[in-house]
């Protein structure tokens, strides 16, 4: 008959009482989020004053995970960026030159002079003397080639080397552009993880997605622009030998660039193209201000980075050099003795928050490549307040009035029907906190989509009753056909809508997939609360009173 | 006392007009295409590209002022909503700013932006803007592409799992019925312009699936009953499944789109069109389950051939026994 064994009892209460456990902390959001707050703070030893008063809020015994709200109910900045991976093949060509430049003198005899042509970004074209040595160039530009270091490209080699007439033309071969491309993704979603992090904002999403874009999303932020501002600079800084100082016309030498000056426009500096140093040669770097109060940038250098800039400034006293920072020279002082100490000051025309900004990037490292932004968001904190409360209100008077429709419909089976549905709107807020899912506006929506449509287990189950009712031989009969009969109903209309918020959750991003996961979870939910805990629920009274007949 | 929406018995004949019903359905299938084609959707940033900003004012809004200032940026197709909601204060005055993808730009420039707030700050300096959106041409392109794709392939799984669970015509027909709702759906949005947004497609995938989640139930029943009355005529076993469920339906209906309703009224003007698209939905989905998967079922027959072991046709597991030793 209604018999439930129970070990089934216990775990089914089990359950519940731990969904009502991971669900409590969201009652409590912003005392258990200082709590969070400050136990992370003392676990990185920087705790503030209070900070054990905000850990003694919350008690330590009971779960303290929260649900994540959506950045359009957080407030905060949403970026989408692309990152220009050629950028790196351009920069690999360039640090290949001298390699093949050596390669090729050693065989001069066979090929003659040889001459680096322009070149279409990412290719090396270099033109030999002598076409007829071409088998040999080929052979000996070859010979730089390496395997590729990657999963997918195992027996592939680095380079393709090809002739064309008596010019050789060097790319990367397929195999090592996706794994360049690859490695290239990697730092830029770490280095923008280092920036974001340097302003320390709480839980920013930085994802990689597809082959060459990356997620950033910063709850908290004022505005997306400041965002881009943050993670948009590539900040590579390089330290290279100025050889001439002019107006618009300067004209490069062999291996030179010409770089303007960030302040004076129509001032260019005629620079050694090899830098000295270069951001990796940074340890630190740290706002300051100089002896006459204007800000500034304080740097230290690794050891290697200060052993090399020792040398070089021994050998240049009298000569100048420039700092150059993204293609721009921010200055150019003159060495006036040899800088041994490792550290060093980069003034310009800064205000605090420039000079602030250029350290933190600096700190963080360079970008490998530029990034280009395909889609921003910002979505300010008061909308998405307004959100939760408006959200909050529709959940409850929605809550409300379905309550009392199914009180009304089916009397003390709709009461079980009601404890049900609340306990799935708590089980999914347990959920939720459980697994770290993401609250968006649309996850709002879908809780109270499915606190309507919670109900249909319940309403297939108890209609099924009714109907058993009238032919079954007394009400425990009844129930139990009621339930068995309509499982299989139950089964095929929850997979199938399962189906589509699973769908959707994969094809879906932002609010769209906050939606799914709700509406999904709900479906669980409310399949579990349906066959088990009202089922229990009823059992339970059905075992205290024993009724001849039931009305449902 | 009981709250009963619908008779506890009824032998309602839910076939008498079903030619009409068909046929009604089929042409607002036609009229929603036609709409489609010719009035178009409007479809938000998301879908088209370009960059959306929501603004807020203490002072009324003067839309005519706010195009004013915009127009001078050359900024091509602008539009200007003001938005009304009951849960706004007194002076709190929103509109929506919508700007097309400017040309032969690939990514989304803050200049523009930045231009716009500052010369919509000149018409009314106590405005603010709580939200500015902003998607390149490229993504927009994608995320049409990736919405399409969720749609097919959501219909087509639902496809693959009723005739698996069913049979091909069950299959078929609660298909027919989805295609009926998503179309329907989106001939709503073209004839009153509705902003058509990525959360509108989460909005016609849950469509797909409360419409499925009807049909199922009936068709569920459906099966149940062809068991049962093995020598009675497939209109007559549809027609009783359709009453024996009647109840159910239209109760989930309800309490459904009373959470709906709720939502509609109370939860804000920035998901309005989402749940709107919602609401609608399980309107057409309620309908569509009786009057149209059953109806296109009914046309198409079933095999009545199931083995005497009932081992359930593809194999469901659940039903097929069960039921066979009740009958026994």
């Amino acid at each position: 008959m209604l018999n439930i064994s129970l070990w089934n009892r216990i775990v089914i209460w089990g359950i519940v009482a731990l969904g009502l456990a991971f669900a409590a902390p969201n009652l409590f959001y912003p005392r258990v989020e200082r709590h969070n707050d400050a136990a992370a703070a003392i676990e990185a030893g920087l705790a503030e004053e209070g900070a054990q008063a905000d850990l003694a809020a919350w008690p330590s015994f009971l779960p303290s995970t929260l649900v994540n709200l959506g950045l359009d109910l957080r407030g905060g900045a949403h970026l989408l960026a692309q990152v220009q991976v050629e950028d790196v093949y351009e920069a690999r060509m360039d640090a290949l030159w001298p390699s093949v430049r050596d390669a090729l003198r050693e065989q001069r005899d066979t090929v003659g002079t040889i001459r680096r042509q322009d070149s279409p970004p990412g290719e090396l074209h270099v033109r030999i003397s002598q076409p007829e040595g071409m088998t040999a160039a080929l052979g000996a530009v070859r010979a730089l080639s390496q395997p590729v270091s990657s999963l997918t490209g195992v027996g592939a080699s680095t380079l393709d080397v090809r002739a064309e007439g008596d010019t050789l033309i060097v790319t990367l071969s397929q195999a090592e552009r996706a794994a360049t491309d690859d490695r290239t993704m990697r730092q830029s979603v770490e280095i923008v993880r280092r920036r974001v992090d340097e302003v320390g904002t709480r839980e920013p999403t930085i994802q990689r997605q597809g082959e060459d874009r990356v997620l950033i999303q910063v709850p908290g932020i004022g505005s997306a622009e400041e965002l881009k501002r943050l993670i948009g600079t590539t900040a590579r800084l390089t330290f290279h030998p100025v050889t001439g100082r002019g107006g618009a016309g300067l004209q490069p030498q062999s291996r030179e660039i010409v770089l303007p000056d960030i302040e004076e426009t129509g001032v260019f500096y005629r620079l050694e193209q090899t830098p000295v140093l270069s951001g990796e040669d940074l340890s630190d770097a740290q706002p300051g201000f100089n002896q006459n109060g204007q800000p500034t940038v304080n740097f230290t250098l690794t050891t290697s980075g200060a052993r090399a800039f020792c040398q070089y400034s021994q050998n240049n006293v009298g000569a100048p050099f420039a700092i150059v920072l993204d293609e721009e020279v921010i200055s150019a002082p003159t060495i006036r003795e040899a800088i041994c100490g490792g550290s060093g000051q980069i003034s310009g025309n800064f205000t605090v928050e420039s000079s602030t900004e250029l350290a933190v990037l600096l700190r963080a490292g360079a970008l490998p490549a530029e990034m280009i932004f395909l889609e921003e968001r910002t979505i300010g904190p008061e909308l998405g307040a307004d959100s939760i409360a408006a959200g909050e209100v529709a959940a409850v008077v929605a809550g409300v009035v379905v309550l009392l429709f199914m009180g009304l419909s089916y009397g003390l089976f709709g009461l079980f029907a009601n404890i049900a549905l609340i306990l799935n709107v708590v089980l999914i807020f347990g959920l939720l906190s459980l697994i770290g899912a993401t609250l968006t506006l649309p996850g709002i929506a879908g809780i109270v989509l499915t606190i309507g449509m919670a109900v249909d287990a319940n309403v297939l189950i108890f209609e099924r009753i009714r109907e058993e009712l009238k032919t079954a031989k007394g009400p425990a009969r009844a129930i139990e056909l009621g339930y068995e009969r309509a499982r299989s109903a139950i089964y095929d209309a929850n997979v199938t809508t399962f189906i589509t918020a699973l769908i959707l959750f994969m094809m879906g991003s932002g609010p769209v997939r906050g939606f799914a996961i709700t509406l999904g979870l709900g479906i669980v939910t409310s399949v579990f609360t349906a066959l088990f805990v009202t089922r229990l629920l009823i059992v339970m009274w059905f075992e205290r009173r024993r009724p001849k007949t039931i009305e449902v | 006392m009981r709250l009963k929406l619908v008779p506890s018995e009824t032998t309602w004949d839910f076939f008498r007009f079903s030619k009409l019903a068909l046929g009604g359905s089929a042409l607002a299938v036609i009229a929603s295409i036609v709409l489609f084609f010719v009035a178009g959707l409007n479809f938000g940033i998301d879908f088209r590209g370009g960059t959306t900003i929501r603004t807020e004012a203490h002072s009324a809004v003067d839309v005519a002022a706010y195009r004013d200032a915009l127009q001078g940026l050359a900024l091509g197709d602008i539009s200007i909503t003001e938005v009304f909601d009951p849960n706004f204060n007194a002076d709190q005055h929103v509109t929506m700013v919508n700007v097309q993808a400017q040309d032969g730009q690939e990514a989304v420039t803050p200049d523009t932006i930045t231009a716009i707030e500052a010369a919509l700050e000149e018409v009314d300096p106590t405005i603010t803007f709580p939200s500015v959106e902003s998607v390149g041409p490229t993504v927009s392109g994608e995320l049409v592409q990736t919405a399409i794709l969720a749609v097919t392939l959501a219909i087509a799984a639902v496809l693959i799992y009723i005739w698996l669970r069913f049979e091909w015509q069950f299959s078929l027909g609660a298909v027919v019925a989805l295609v009926h709702d998503v179309m329907l759906t989106i001939g709503v949005f073209s004839l009153f312009q509705i902003r058509f947004d990525l959360a509108i497609i989460a909005a016609l995938l849950t469509i797909v699936g409360y419409s499925l989640n009807d049909t199922v139930v009936v068709f569920d029943r459906v099966r149940e009953n062809l068991r049962k009355y093995k020598k009675r005529p497939l209109g007559e076993v549809l027609n009783l499944s359709i009453n024996e469920t009647l109840s159910r339906t239209v109760m989930t209906s309800v309490t459904t789109l009373i959470a709906l309703i709720a939502l509609f009224v109370l939860g804000g003007d920035v998901i309005r069109g989402f749940v709107f698209a919602m609401i609608w939905g399980v309107v057409v989905g309620t309908y569509s389950s009786v009057f149209v998967a059953s109806a296109v079922l009914l046309r198409l027959g079933v095999t009545r051939d199931w083995s005497k072991s009932d081992s359930g046709p593809g194999g469901g597991s659940g039903g097929g026994t069960q039921f066979a030793n009740v009958d026994a």
